[in-house]
């Protein structure tokens, strides 16, 4: 995210950024495989810190959600980054990294990080940080927040508009319901959307997937 | 109510998932083969709804809201869970153990659920069919259930991160050095192989957001399975089947690899070792062809 951008602009800007990085296609060269075309590299992550950027009640903040309690305990070992899957084939993402900004209090940068949308959830390095910090999850609370600044990557708006018209995150096309019952097996159960909808609107999960985050 | 009643089966309600009745129907077929043939009743589950995990990136509520109704649809017909899905069987896990341990995460969520005639209790557990296959069904009635042993099989596994990770909310296994599948495969008279890596993840939840990184460490995991010599590779997850089987003509010609190799759910090995036909295990509806499997075991089959 350039940072002469005017503020306002910062809450749209990602998201089309986001669509615009991850519109992939086979058909790409191979020399191209390991590089996303996310707008932050590692390098520049950390670089030209402005005094304005810091935000010292965001680790507090990420502090207070199931999951983020032991955010501030990293010590920085590294582990997370260096047994992270998507780590190894990507040039940007770097879970350590967005630890360590969260704990100096970049919360635009990391809000805004393309890459925060990269986790796996494979909870590798919650599982292997000596530190017990829950990786993942704080990668998890920092979509959640950037969720609610109005990030929402597309893929994400569709399972969950989905879940609500269907009941299960994918619309099951008639001809492979049919070709259920022809192959043996029992009819697809029935499913209840409309308890989801109201659901989704008391917690209002519908007017985030609407994007008025 | 109670099912379990007058019958020495024992009755699991079947939770489906999303991906499962999508795309991913011979791991429904073969395990639902194999599962009567050891006792275990299924019970269809109406009403059920995702298991939350797919907005969890969006939402944490909304997914503990879902994972949570799904709950106490299974408390409702007083019936333990069986999940195919290790993404949908963590999550379930994970909110159940977390809403029976909370009070004030409990009333949370039942203060919406209300709103829909619902509220957790906490009665029921919830489990992946390899947790059903270890803790329940038990080594010992599996072999017994084994007619055709698979000896002149060789085999690798990708158990898929959620059965085991993270740790203390799954508690299944050793996500460090895992066992049950290994156990579960060996029963079935196949040899185990193993290979540099086996629990690493294959990186298909990112598949959405970008595909590169996940045929990449797919492709990765496929050298490894391919120079250790396996002739199939077993897993227990519709989407890292998908990642290796569904994808594997895609990874060959992307990474100008040669693969073949043919990638069985679980249940199918099982099932073959129990002596069902590979027509009863959809064998054909694997990507992958699987007829050099089929033809050793149905050789051993001739020359009995
Ligand atoms: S593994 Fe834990 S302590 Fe080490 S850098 Fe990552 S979060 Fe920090
Ligand atoms: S959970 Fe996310 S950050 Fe952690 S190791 Fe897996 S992909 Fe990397």
């Amino acid at each position: 995210m350039s940072e002469s951008k005017p503020r306002q602009k910062e809450k749209v800007e990602p998201e089309r950024e986001f669509t615009k990085a991850t519109s992939t296609s086979s058909e790409e060269p191979l020399s191209d495989m390991t590089k996303d075309k996310t707008s932050e590299r590692r390098g520049s992550e950390t670089a030209s810190i402005k005094a304005h950027e810091f935000d010292p009640h965001f680790k507090h903040e990420i502090s207070n959600f199931h999951g983020g309690e032991k955010l501030k305990q990293c010590f920085q070992c590294g582990t997370c980054t260096s047994d992270c899957p998507i780590a190894r084939f990507s040039d940007s993402y770097r879970p350590r990294s967005l630890i360590r900004m969260a704990l100096l209090g970049l919360k635009d940068r990391v809000l805004s990080s393309d890459t925060l949308w990269l986790c796996a959830a494979c909870f590798t390095c919650t599982d292997r940080c000596p530190q017990d910090v829950e990786v993942a999850s704080v990668i998890r609370i920092f979509r959640n927040i950037a969720v609610k600044r109005g990030v929402i990557p597309q893929i994400f708006k569709e399972l969950g508009s989905n879940i609500l018209e269907n009941g299960i995150a994918y619309k099951i096309p008639e001809l492979r319901l049919k070709k259920r019952e022809q192959t043996g097996l029992p009819p697809l159960p029935k499913r209840n959307p409309k308890a989801l909808e109201k659901l989704a609107k008391e917690t209002g999960f519908l007017k985030k997937l609407k994007g008025s985050g | 109510m109670d099912v379990n009643k007058d019958s020495n089966q024992k009755a699991w309600l079947l939770f489906l998932g999303c991906a499962v009745p999508y795309r991913v129907s011979s791991y429904e077929i073969s395990t639902r083969k194999v599962l009567a043939e050891l006792d275990i009743k299924l019970v269809e589950m109406p009403e059920y709804n995702c298991c939350g995990l797919p907005i969890d990136p969006i939402d944490h509520e909304m997914m503990l809201i879902l994972a949570a109704r799904n709950l106490t649809l299974a408390e409702e017909k007083g019936l333990n869970l069986v999940v195919l899905c290790p993404g949908c069987a963590g999550t379930l896990r994970k909110v159940n153990k977390k809403l029976k341990e909370s009070k004030m995460l409990r009333e949370k969520i039942n203060s919406y659920l209300k709103e829909t005639g619902r509220e957790f209790k906490g009665t029921i557990e919830a489990k992946h069919l390899l947790q059903l296959l270890i803790e329940d069904v038990g080594l010992e009635k599996i072999r017994s259930a084994v007619k055709k042993p698979l000896f002149n099989l060789q085999v690798s596994e990708h158990m898929g991160c959620h059965v085991t990770r993270p740790t203390g909310a799954v508690d299944f296994d050793n996500p460090e050095n895992p066992e049950a599948l290994k156990k579960l495969i060996e029963v079935t008279g196949a040899k185990y192989v193993d290979y540099i890596d086996k629990s690493a993840c294959c990186g298909a939840p990112i598949a959405g957001v970008n595909d590169k990184i996940p045929l990449q460490l797919t492709k990765e995991k496929l050298i490894h399975v391919k120079d250790a010599g396996a002739q199939a590779l077993i897993t227990v997850c519709p989407f890292c089947h998908m990642m290796f089987d569904t994808n594997q003509p895609r990874i060959e010609r992307m990474f100008n690899e040669t693969f073949k190799i043919p990638v069985l759910h679980y249940p199918q090995l099982l099932g073959l070792a129990m002596g069902f036909s590979s027509e009863e295990l959809n064998l054909k509806g694997l990507r992958v062809d699987p007829t050099p499997i089929i033809s050793q075991v149905s050789d051993r089959a001739e020359g009995k």
